[in-house]
């Protein structure tokens, strides 16, 4: 069996003393962070990268899967015990945890969020073992149209999935696109864009804008709030841990449910776990005999979105392993770091380095045990970090951001333009522009002009290629439904119901 | 209710993106288009350029239509301390040493919050100093010199 042979190299890997001790530092930190508002994971992997510049790959790679997935955690534990979802995805979470947490059972909340996360960790696990390796063998057959269409299929679904309007998600994407265009054109070697600084003609970092927009302007927006109204910690009585035998029967179906919806949404590049929590929320809903209850503290309505939004979390790997498409920002971010490491990603990263995908394989489903080990004694712990006020938190996230980022390059330049992408994050902020999908774009924007450039090339300059090739075809038409279905006139109201 | 246009968010939002949409375009005139067949370096951001103006557009007139103002709040203070704090901690790292520029970092971002209290400040930068240099110096061992530029 070969699927056996490669979980076994897998766990040979991710359980050596050091794998599992930067496995270990990875859940940690990110629970941490994940616990602390106004900090997501998205910059929290950006400002810890430097922590792996020089441990190998794969402990690279399984320390910031762990923070990754960690955070998705610890923002959960806050959404029930405090109703301060730490991270967007579990703002769901908040609505039916955190009533059961004022009604004394914040325990058993707590556990069925754990039960239900592990739950789908591990599926997702055996999902990757399953369909990694066949996907990685197709994505060795595609050509530079495929790939152009692949990627454009996954920003339009990551600007129209996208929180607020639409058509300022998709002017985002193409704006990230065009920030990504800055630097030198592989093809002419001109550079573009650079405005007469040298450092500008290597491109603009990954890290610079993430935390340019993602921690500096989120710390601009946060103060501002501040002065207004003192953030609420009201903290409940966790009580007994142990859900009840009714709880974990009534939990169930809606852990599997959410596990497939987050399965299946995660492989599906632009969807971030916020959309699946959300969709597994509404389906639980719908399917509950008694809806009413949702809002006052169902279980389902905590064990459904937990479920989904780890499934789909960790199911953003496999289009990011196999095809070497980052299916989310996060995940381009894990991307950089095998870049960094010399290793080029694409479906040939799990032929030439087996250790690499099935220890990291690995690792996330002994992390996932981790944090629920972790995490349920630890609570405490968790619940007085929240007491650490915002004027003392916000300078120290300021000091690993700016260290990170200086320590990408060594260069004052790249902290002069966070600096700037600081004040430009601010200013879409007020304006409600979503630079999720613009970081998206930003990722993907040489990537996509490269394959689109090479496409016309080998077709003489006829765009039809993109549509006579079978898979390319296939991108296409599900863009197009994707973007006909949203701009239906009931979906439409619909979703802006959801996002109100 | 007609809100004024300085304060209509959809109206700036449009105008945002058709400013950096059609400067792309401009910039982008300077480099050869090249054909279909053979792109040039101008290719893709004047047709991208194109592509976000056109939504500028969109959004302007729905913002024009909607008439929704911004609802954030923010803070003047740290839209200007934070920015500048990054920019002075690059430009210690050069000339500094690390153990200053992460002292500045500290104290300088902190200011950005109204509730800044010093003895309070001064304790956490010292303590996240010494936690940075025994975690990046040593830990890590990134090549930063403590004191001085390099």
């Amino acid at each position: 069996m070969e699927l056996f042979h490669n979980l076994i190299l897998g766990f040979s890997v991710a359980l050596t003393v050091q794998n599992l001790i930067y496995c270990f530092i990875g859940v940690l930190l990110g629970t941490l962070v994940g616990v602390l508002p106004g900090i997501g994971p998205l910059a929290t992997v950006a400002m810890l990268l430097p922590l792996t510049f020089n441990v190998s790959a794969t402990s690279a790679l399984i320390m910031l899967a762990g923070i990754y997935y960690g955070a998705q955690y610890g923002g959960s534990t806050t959404a029930i015990l405090v109703n301060l979802p730490g991270e967007v995805s579990a703002v769901v979470t908040a609505l039916d945890g955190y009533q059961m947490a004022k009604q004394g059972r914040a325990g058993p909340a707590l556990a069925i969020a754990a039960i239900g996360s592990f739950f789908a960790g591990t599926v997702c696990t055996l999902i990757i073992a399953l369909f990694g390796p066949p996907l990685a063998e197709v994505a060795l057959e595609f050509g530079a149209a495929e790939y152009f269409s692949l990627m454009l299929m996954g920003l339009v679904t990551a600007a129209v999935l996208a929180h607020g309007d639409m058509a300022k998600s998709l002017a985002m994407v193409g704006l990230g696109l065009l920030i990504g265009i800055v630097g030198t054109d592989v093809n002419s070697g001109m550079a573009r864009f650079s405005f007469g600084f040298s450092e500008l003609t290597d491109g603009i970092g990954f890290v610079v804008i993430a935390v340019g927009v993602f921690a500096i302007g989120e710390i601009v927006s946060n103060l501002g709030e501040e002065e207004v109204g003192e953030r609420q910690t009201y903290t409940a009585r966790i009580g007994s841990l142990m859900p009840s035998w009714e709880d974990m029967k009534v939990s169930f179906w809606p852990i599997v449910r959410g596990t497939g919806l987050g399965a299946f949404l995660g492989v599906l590049p632009g969807t971030g776990p916020s959309i699946a929590s959300f969709s597994s929320y509404m389906l639980e809903k719908k399917l509950s005999k008694n809806p009413d209850m949702f809002g006052k503290g169902a279980i389902q309505g905590v064990a459904g979105p937990e479920s989904a939004n780890n499934a789909d979390a960790q199911c953003k790997f496999i289009p990011t392993l196999t095809l070497g498409i980052p299916a989310s920002a996060t995940m381009a971010l894990m991307l950089g770091a095998l870049t960094i490491q010399g290793i080029a990603p694409g479906p040939q990263v799990m032929t030439q380095k087996p250790d690499l995908f099935w220890g990291l394989v690995a690792s996330m489903w002994i992390g996932n045990l981790m944090l629920v080990v972790l995490n349920l004694p630890l609570i405490g712990l968790w619940v007085t970090l929240l007491k650490v006020p915002y004027r003392l938190l916000f300078p120290s996230i300021m000091v690993f951001s700016c260290i990170g980022i200086y320590s990408v390059n060594n260069s004052s330049f790249d902290l002069y333009m966070a600096s700037v992408f600081g004040v430009i994050g601010f200013v879409w902020v007020v304006l409600e522009c979503q630079p999720a999908p613009l970081l998206l774009g930003f990722v993907l924007g040489p990537l996509m002009e490269e394959n689109l450039r090479r496409a016309m090339l080998i077709s003489r300059g006829d765009p039809t290629v993109f549509v006579t090739r079978p898979i390319s075809l296939a991108f296409m038409i599900v863009t197009v439904l994707i973007l006909i279905i949203m701009v239906l006139p009931a979906v439409r109201s619909r979703r802006e119901q959801i996002t109100d | 209710m007609k809100i004024p246009l300085q304060r209509n968010r959809d109206f700036l939002a449009g105008l945002m993106l058709i400013t950096i949409g059609g400067g792309a375009m401009i910039i982008a005139r300077d480099y050869p288009f090249g054909s279909a067949l053979r792109m040039g370096p101008g290719y893709f951001p004047t047709v991208l350029g194109g592509v976000v103006a056109a939504f500028g557009v969109w959004v302007l007139i729905s913002g024009l239509i909607k008439q929704e103002p911004t609802t954030r709040t923010w803070s003047v203070r740290a839209l200007i301390v934070l920015p500048l704090t990054a920019v002075v901690f690059g430009y210690m790292m050069e000339h500094g040493g690390f153990v200053p520029a992460v002292l500045v970092l500290s104290i300088m971002s902190a200011t950005a919050s109204p509730k800044f209290k010093f003895t309070e400040q001064a304790i956490l930068a010292i303590g996240l100093t010494v936690m940075s240099v025994g975690l990046f110096i040593y830990g890590i061992g990134l090549p930063y010199p403590l004191f001085g530029g390099h």
